[in-house]
């Protein structure tokens, strides 16, 4: 194993971590997103380039896309943001 | 003791406060902010006597332990019988583990000559150059026709839980639209170049699944990102006009009993013996390895159909 390898490994486990730490969800899911960027690298480094392919395009992309999606329809992102909340209280 | 500054000025540096607050000699709050003085705990007997006769009626009431003596028995069977049946699981995967083949013996899995003749042989027998395609769609094609399928069902549950009917349809494609009601330009701007490229990246994914790293899973979710960032731009009026209901039903369709009529035929072949009339090609060549490129494509266009369904009915219940 590489220090390459091992620094991705190392990356792995803070974005993990990070993840269910993080209060505000959508820094949950840009942690996550990176999650899979950096599994996708990893999983070059193992020889697997159909592997890593699928996780970049799956894992990093619909899946946050989705979340994002999600997060949109439950008003979570909406209230982060001060300019969306006072036009909501406008109406 | 030699101070620069007198003991008056020593105390109005931040440094003095802190090593103070530090020390506990003073709560920085108290005269500075408003304060409740916290209450003294006092059990109260009298409530939690009243709780707990309260609980003991509805006890009474719900499970008549006391008369119904029916109830009680089965409330002894009850719990025996899940301690007895936790044991009996337990016992029995232990005797599960016990039957695995031990550690470092010739028939463990690892010596399977499957994987052997997979790698010496996958070539010859698939014409694939990349040998997880031969594994995953001629080897194992069953499988991916399973996986497949659970896509597909998936999109359904998704739809049957998330489907609006035409007028519903509408109001959330207004509220949808309520903090962007215009498209982004630079958005526009950037799908024009971008969108096109993502599309032949993943159509090139796919059609060379056989030949190098890729196949139909990865290919056709890389084009429906492509169509997700599409729809983003430009709305549902333009993707409407190729992409609706219709053509979902149509191509998930068409891709998956070609899936299953094709393979049908090969392991018929295959298991009675008989000469496929499918021809190998030449391996390396984008004609060749028989079935793995037509099957990639039906993999990948369901793929595709199922990632932009997903989209379009978590933002607006339908397409």
């Amino acid at each position: 194993m590489t220090a390459f390898q091992i620094i991705l490994m190392g990356l792995l486990i803070i974005c993990a971590v990070s993840v269910s730490f993080s209060k505000n969800l959508l820094n949950a899911i840009l942690i996550y997103m990176s999650f899979s960027l950096v599994m996708s690298m990893l999983w070059i480094c193992l020889e697997s380039p159909d592997l890593a392919i699928t996780e970049a395009a799956v894992g990093a992309g619909i899946t946050s896309v989705l979340f994002f999606v999600t997060l949109k329809k439950i008003h979570a992102i909406d209230a982060s943001d001060p300019e969306a909340k006072e036009e909501k209280e406008n109406e | 003791m030699s101070r620069k500054k007198t003991a008056e000025e020593y105390e109005k540096t931040f440094a003095f406060r802190f090593f103070r607050w530090l020390s506990g000699e003073k709560d920085p709050y108290i005269g500075n902010v408003e304060m409740q003085p916290q209450k003294k705990y006092e059990p109260d007997h009298e409530a939690a006597l009243r709780r707990e006769k309260e609980h003991d009626a509805i006890m009474d009431k719900v499970y008549d332990t006391g008369h119904n003596r029916w109830l009680h028995l089965f409330h002894r069977l009850y719990q025996t019988t899940s301690v007895l049946f936790c044991l009996f699981l337990i016992a029995l995967l232990l005797v599960t583990v016990s039957y695995l083949p031990a550690n470092g013996t010739v028939t463990r899995p690892v010596n399977n000559e499957v994987s052997a003749r997979y790698i010496e042989k996958g070539l010859e027998e698939t014409g694939a150059v990349n040998i997880v395609a031969g594994m995953i769609l001629d080897y194992r094609a069953f499988d991916t026709l399973g996986e497949s399928h659970v896509l597909f069902v998936a999109t359904i549950t998704v739809l049957i839980l998330l489907r609006l009917n035409k007028t519903e349809k509408d109001e959330a494609e207004v509220s949808d639209r309520r903090f962007e009601p215009k498209n982004d330009a630079i958005l526009q701007v950037v799908a024009t170049f971008l969108v096109p490229v993502i599309i032949i990246f993943g159509i090139y994914i796919i059609l060379n699944g056989h030949l190098g790293p890729g196949g139909g899973f990865s290919g056709g979710a890389v084009i429906g990102a492509g169509l997700v960032l599409y729809l983003n731009a430009f709305g549902f009026k333009k993707t409407e006009r190729f992409f609706t209901e219709k053509t979902y039903k149509w191509v998930c369709f068409f891709s998956l009993s070609f899936y299953c009529l094709a393979k049908s035929y090969s392991f018929y072949t295959g298991a009675n013996h008989l000469h496929s009339v499918i021809p190998k090609g030449t391996p390396g060549a984008i004609l060749s390895s028989g079935l793995i490129l037509p099957l990639n494509i039906a993999v990948g266009l369901v793929v595709a159909c199922t990632i932009y369904a997903f989209y379009a009915m978590f933002r607006k219940g339908g397409f």
